[in-house]
């Protein structure tokens, strides 16, 4: 009994460690891993995976039309304008909220703050009936009613519109923890050193935030880089849900994500879902390395 | 003389200079709001007011009837909702007090004790702080499946208690306490163990907060474990059992107010919760910096 207890308290960190350790090696980290390995195969789910080396990454890169003509380029396009405009507008609005006092401030962070919560829930209820095709959507209504339209136009279903609906809902609820920390990181700015700058020639607002603010929170703005990374490419079939099918009408919405389930769940082209996968996290993987060029202090 | 203007920020009180700053959030903050009010109204709507024509923003008699329209049609199907929102609430509970317990415990070790392997870890969390869950499903499943987790309660907890994020935030609040109250209380003989529960876990009260609020943010709002690795419907999430009700029927009057209605549920639980902890959280993630 008194052995156990000193093995416990002399391994405690690991003892601590542990649960921790154990579901993040299980549920992060073998995933991805297997993600690699079974990205070099062809795996069914019923024979075991046969090892057929880079075919999977040839057929990604050279035979599978719809990943380089749809999939690919929609996912970069809708990436930069949700990730990066997402982020702009989430520092932009972290700003001005901290230009306010307490009370203001807080009420309208939470509303800024809570459709990232209601996010997924609200596609079906929100923007079904706000973008429905037929002249009963909120949408269609008012421009019939103004007569900029004629004819209920198909917002959902016509490729032209998805996707620039989809970046608008993904703005929409993109404002989450990074949003949070921006603008804590804005209010615990220390005031001399805007006062330090202003003696040393700094007139105007922007300046202010492109010298001083900026550079004071260096350190959450990467934070919310990296959240704001993770939002954008972790917004599952959102083009899917809103078109109501899988892949989106014509390829318009579908992103790596949608892809990816249609061959792992649908066709069951499980080593080819797994290439996908890889691609996605070497995207994602990419765009931080940007990140943390622009925030980060060390390289690592 | 140029114009002196040194920023304010987090100004005390109201001040004119302030009206420009809300008239550039007005637009924003009303594109913001809209969706989340349309959810809330068209949740109480009557039915006459649901087929109104043209269709009216604001409810004026509220009423609860689409709440119990969507209890009622549970009813008839084999499981009563109750079912659903019983298991979320399990299945919530549960990932919640893991991953605080988690990451509390890990965040102590990773900030304050010194062993081999210790920055491989932290710089394994910080680069898992991208991990896209959704990009690996599909192995995701194939483990899940091996471990023998298919069809159990424990695939709605298990692949949702490592929070990187949660680790990150709470590792990173530990850093700011000072070393010498943990030296003090381990020169009084308190094990590393007591030192987590008696002194660290309170002092950290906030970052637990914050990573409380994201852990049943993900929890009760999780729809991968019902949708893809169970298939007794008794033991499902409500959010699932939602998406399910909402999607057929979504595209009658009837039943987006059903969605509307479940939408409720869903979303009022978080937001109260944020609410009431929002200054807890404001304090967490301004330690929140990558560096």
């Amino acid at each position: 009994m008194k052995k156990i207890k000193d093995l416990l308290n002399r391994y405690s960190h690991w003892v601590l460690l542990a649960p921790f350790l154990a579901c993040f090696t299980v549920f992060i980290l073998l995933p991805v891993l297997c993600a690699v390995g079974l990205s070099f195969t062809r795996f069914d789910t019923v024979q075991f995976p046969e090892f057929i080396g880079l075919d999977n990454y040839i057929s990604i890169f050279t035979q599978d039309r719809d990943f380089m003509q749809h999939v690919l380029p929609n996912t970069i396009v809708y990436a930069l304008a949700v990730g990066p405009g997402g982020y702009l507008l989430s520092f932009m609005l972290a700003w001005l909220l901290s230009q306010l006092s307490k009370w203001p401030r807080t009420v309208l962070a939470i509303v800024i703050y809570s459709p990232s919560i209601l996010g997924n829930v609200a596609l079906a209820v929100v923007w079904g009936v706000l973008f429905s095709g037929d002249s009963n959507g909120y949408l269609n209504r008012m421009l019939l009613a103004w007569n900029v339209i004629e004819e209920p136009i198909l917002w959902l279903t016509s490729p032209q519109y998805l996707m620039p609906i989809m970046i608008f809902v993904g703005l929409w609820s993109s404002m989450g923890v990074g949003f949070l920390a921006m603008l804590s990181g804005i209010l615990n700015v220390n005031p001399e050193l805007y006062e330090a700058a202003a003696i040393d020639g700094v007139h105007s607002r922007l300046q202010e935030i492109w010298y001083v603010t900026i550079p004071a929170i260096k350190p959450q703005m990467l934070f919310g880089a990296v959240m704001a990374l993770v939002g954008t490419f972790n917004s599952p079939g959102m083009g899917v849900a809103l078109s109501g099918s899988n892949p989106t009408p014509q390829y318009a919405g579908q992103l790596i994500v949608n892809h990816m389930d249609d061959y792992g769940f649908l066709r069951y082209e499980m080593g080819y879902a797994a290439a996908l996968s890889v691609v996605l996290l070497i995207l994602v993987w990419l765009s931080s390395r940007v990140a943390y060029r622009l925030f980060g202090e060390s390289d690592d | 003389m140029a114009k002196h203007s040194v920023i304010k920020t987090a100004p005390e009180k109201f001040k004119a200079d302030q009206i420009w700053t809300y008239l550039i959030l007005l637009p924003v903050i009303v594109i913001m709001l809209l969706p989340v009010l349309y959810v809330l109204f068209h949740a109480f709507k009557p039915m006459d007011e649901l087929f109104a024509y043209p269709p009216r923003f604001i409810t004026l008699r509220p009423t609860l009837d689409n709440f119990k329209r969507l209890f009622a049609m549970a009813d008839t199907s084999n499981w009563p909702v109750t079912l659903y929102i019983f298991n979320s609430l399990v299945s919530t509970v549960c990932v919640v007090v893991g991953a605080l317990l988690m990451c509390a415990a890990a965040g102590y070790v990773l900030s304050k004790k010194n062993f081999r392997g210790k920055r491989t870890i932290q710089r394994l969390n910080q680069a898992a702080l991208m991990f896209v869950p959704v990009a690996v499903a599909v192995p995701r499943f194939l483990i899940i499946k091996q471990l023998g987790l298919m069809n159990s309660f424990w695939s709605q907890i298990l692949p949702l208690l490592a929070m990187p994020v949660g680790l990150f935030l709470v590792q990173q609040f530990i850093d700011q306490l000072p070393n010498s109250l943990l030296e003090a209380a381990q020169i009084d003989g308190c094990s590393d163990y007591g030192i987590l529960f008696r002194i660290v876990i309170p002092i950290i009260k906030p970052a637990l907060a914050t990573v409380a609020i994201l852990a049943f943010q993900s929890a009760w709002s999780s729809v991968e474990a019902s949708q893809m690795f169970i298939d007794s419907e008794k033991i499902k999430t409500f959010a699932y059992y939602m998406s399910a009700v909402t999607s057929p029927t979504g595209n009658t009057v009837d039943g987006q107010a059903m969605a509307a209605a479940a939408a409720v549920i869903m979303f009022v639980p978080n937001v109260v919760l944020f609410v009431l902890m929002q200054s807890k959280v404001m304090n967490t993630v301004a330690h929140s910096g990558i560096k």
